[in-house]
């Protein structure tokens, strides 16, 4: 199958040709299950795949289009959700043994609306074990593979999300980030991700991995797309979204540039390619300003000390009956995080105030902060350190150091595919707009899409 | 505590445990730890919470009572 074939479009294009009928929702469904069974083996994308009861719910979605109801844009859209969210009837497996027999009674928040939406579920992704994780390799169903290179990871902890929108094994999935798991996988995969301002998107029926750093969000191919998402789950009729806002013009925006730390370490490649969509944006009208985030060597501290207790909290009492059933490098990790002391974890919250002023300080004269999603391309599968600049910097804090910031503050984030390396891998653009304004970051975001492609 | 005995007693119990592979990670939190109760801010934050919230409770305080989710 080639990636012109509809279930590889945007649903920006997909949604006028079905409600048109010019395309069924049943024949790009069994297109997207196609793909799934060819590719499964070796990408391990996805943990269930709910085929038949995707299929009946696009014939009958079809069906309502035949007799003059449209429901919206997502109206007959395969699409997959990461297994940390609740889909009723089917099991929620955190890509972990310690679920094994779960079944959700009923759907999470965003699945219902994405349903009443019209949205066709083709299956549940694979994901690092609890989205414990940057890598997506320790999994109760296998490592996930990225497809731009097999031997390598293809970020995590929502792999398998951004797998299956680049392989068109779906057309958009849903996943969630508490460091970086949706921007980081889109980055290393080359799809769109957004992590909306924390809050907007309800997390219930979502396995949680820390409360207060999580979010819910789209991956996507285009922003168009990721708009559209957004939009429904955060809970817009889906009636009202059509058509989307017009896209805004990169003249005369105003982007904030963080140097210090976030350029410190990032590999040549990933450098480079940045530097010269900067310079796209600037010759197409855009202005940059450099800014800095004032006590940014202090994020991995403030992170490690909000995420690992607030893991080990929901994890205490499984861990303790079977630990057994976890992947050993995440048992170690929430382990720890049983060892940290309260009067630290109440640091790390007062860390985050000022993290969260000072990237409010950054926004104030900006559109949004431009940095890189990930410092590196995507690493080999197993890796556990990369050489940048002669020094061995460990994986995990890599893939981390660009991201989690913005779960430390809540403020909307969304990744772009911006450019490839030699080797082929994609880079991520990271932009970072107010928080509460996610959909004026959405206007910079689709700005910016069109002046990124080479 | 100081770290240095948060430090001990936690390889102590990790071995006790049966988990010696434990320790490493629990030195480079330690690490993260001296390095966040070394912040300027621990003395400064009521402040900053109050300027970043027009005064009212922070966002910390209204996390940890579960608001937003």
């Amino acid at each position: 199958m080639t990636d012109t074939a509809p279930h590889f479009r945007a649903i920006t294009e997909l949604a006028p040709l079905l409600a048109a009928r010019a395309i069924t929702s049943e024949a790009l469904t069994a297109a997207c299950l196609a793909e799934i069974a060819g590719k499964s083996e070796q990408l391990r994308a996805f943990i269930t795949v709910t085929g038949d009861e995707a299929l009946d719910q696009a014939r009958a979605l079809d069906r309502e289009l035949a007799a003059g109801r449209c429901r919206g844009p997502l109206h007959g859209i395969p699409m997959s959700l990461k297994d940390l969210i609740d889909v009723g009837g089917v099991p929620t497996t955190a890509a972990s043994q310690v679920r094994q027999g779960h079944v959700a009674s009923k759907d999470a928040l965003v699945t219902a609306r994405l349903r009443e939406a019209g949205a066709v579920f083709v299956g549940k992704t694979n994901l690092h074990e609890f989205a414990f994780g940057t890598t997506s390799e320790d999994s109760a169903y296998g490592a996930v593979r990225n497809p731009h290179d097999p031997a390598r990871s293809p970020g995590g902890s929502s792999g398998g999300s951004a797998v299956s929108v680049v392989t068109g094994m779906a057309v958009a999935s849903i996943g969630t980030d508490t460091g970086g798991s949706i921007r980081i996988p889109s980055a290393a995969c080359g799809t769109v991700g957004l992590k909306p301002t924390w809050g907007e998107v309800p997390c219930d029926g979502v396995v949680p991995l820390s409360e207060s750093l999580d979010h819910v969000g789209p991956l996507a191919r285009s922003v168009a797309d990721a708009w559209l998402l957004y939009l429904v789950l955060r809970g817009d009729r889906s009636a009202a979204l059509w058509p989307l806002p017009a896209r805004s013009d990169v003249q005369g925006l105003r982007l904030g540039i963080p140097r210090p730390y976030f350029l410190d370490i990032v590999d040549d490649q990933v450098r480079q390619r940045f530097a010269e969509r900067l310079a796209w944006l600037r010759q197409a009208g855009a202005e940059t300003v450099d800014v800095a985030i004032p006590h940014a060597a202090e994020i991995g501290a403030i992170y490690l000390h909000t995420s690992l207790p607030e893991a080990s909290a929901y994890h205490a009492s499984m861990i303790e009956q079977h630990p057994e059933l976890y992947t050993p490098n995440v048992r170690l990790r929430i382990e720890m995080g049983r060892y940290l002391l309260a009067e630290d974890y109440v640091r790390a919250q007062r860390g985050r105030d000022v993290l969260r002023a000072e990237v409010d300080t950054a926004l104030a004269g900006c559109d949004a902060l431009a940095l890189p999603t990930l410092p590196i391309p995507a690493p080999l599968i197993g890796a556990t350190s990369v050489t940048l600049a002669g020094k061995k910097e460990p994986v995990r804090n890599m893939m981390l150091r660009l991201t989690q910031l913005f779960n430390v503050t809540g403020h909307p984030a969304i990744s772009l595919p911006m450019a490839r390396t030699s080797a082929g891998l994609p880079c991520g653009l990271q932009l970072v707009g107010r928080r509460h304004a996610t959909e004026a970051l959405l206007g910079v975001a689709s700005a910016c899409e069109a002046h990124l492609e080479a | 505590m100081t770290l240095e005995n948060w430090l001990d007693t936690a390889c102590a119990d990790a071995d006790r445990r049966g988990l010696p592979e434990l320790k490493p990670l629990l030195a480079t939190l330690a690490q993260a730890t001296r390095l966040l109760r070394a912040a300027d801010w621990n003395d400064l934050a009521g402040a900053v919470r109050q300027q970043a919230d027009g005064g009212t409770h922070g966002d910390s305080a209204r996390r940890l009572h579960g608001a937003g989710r």
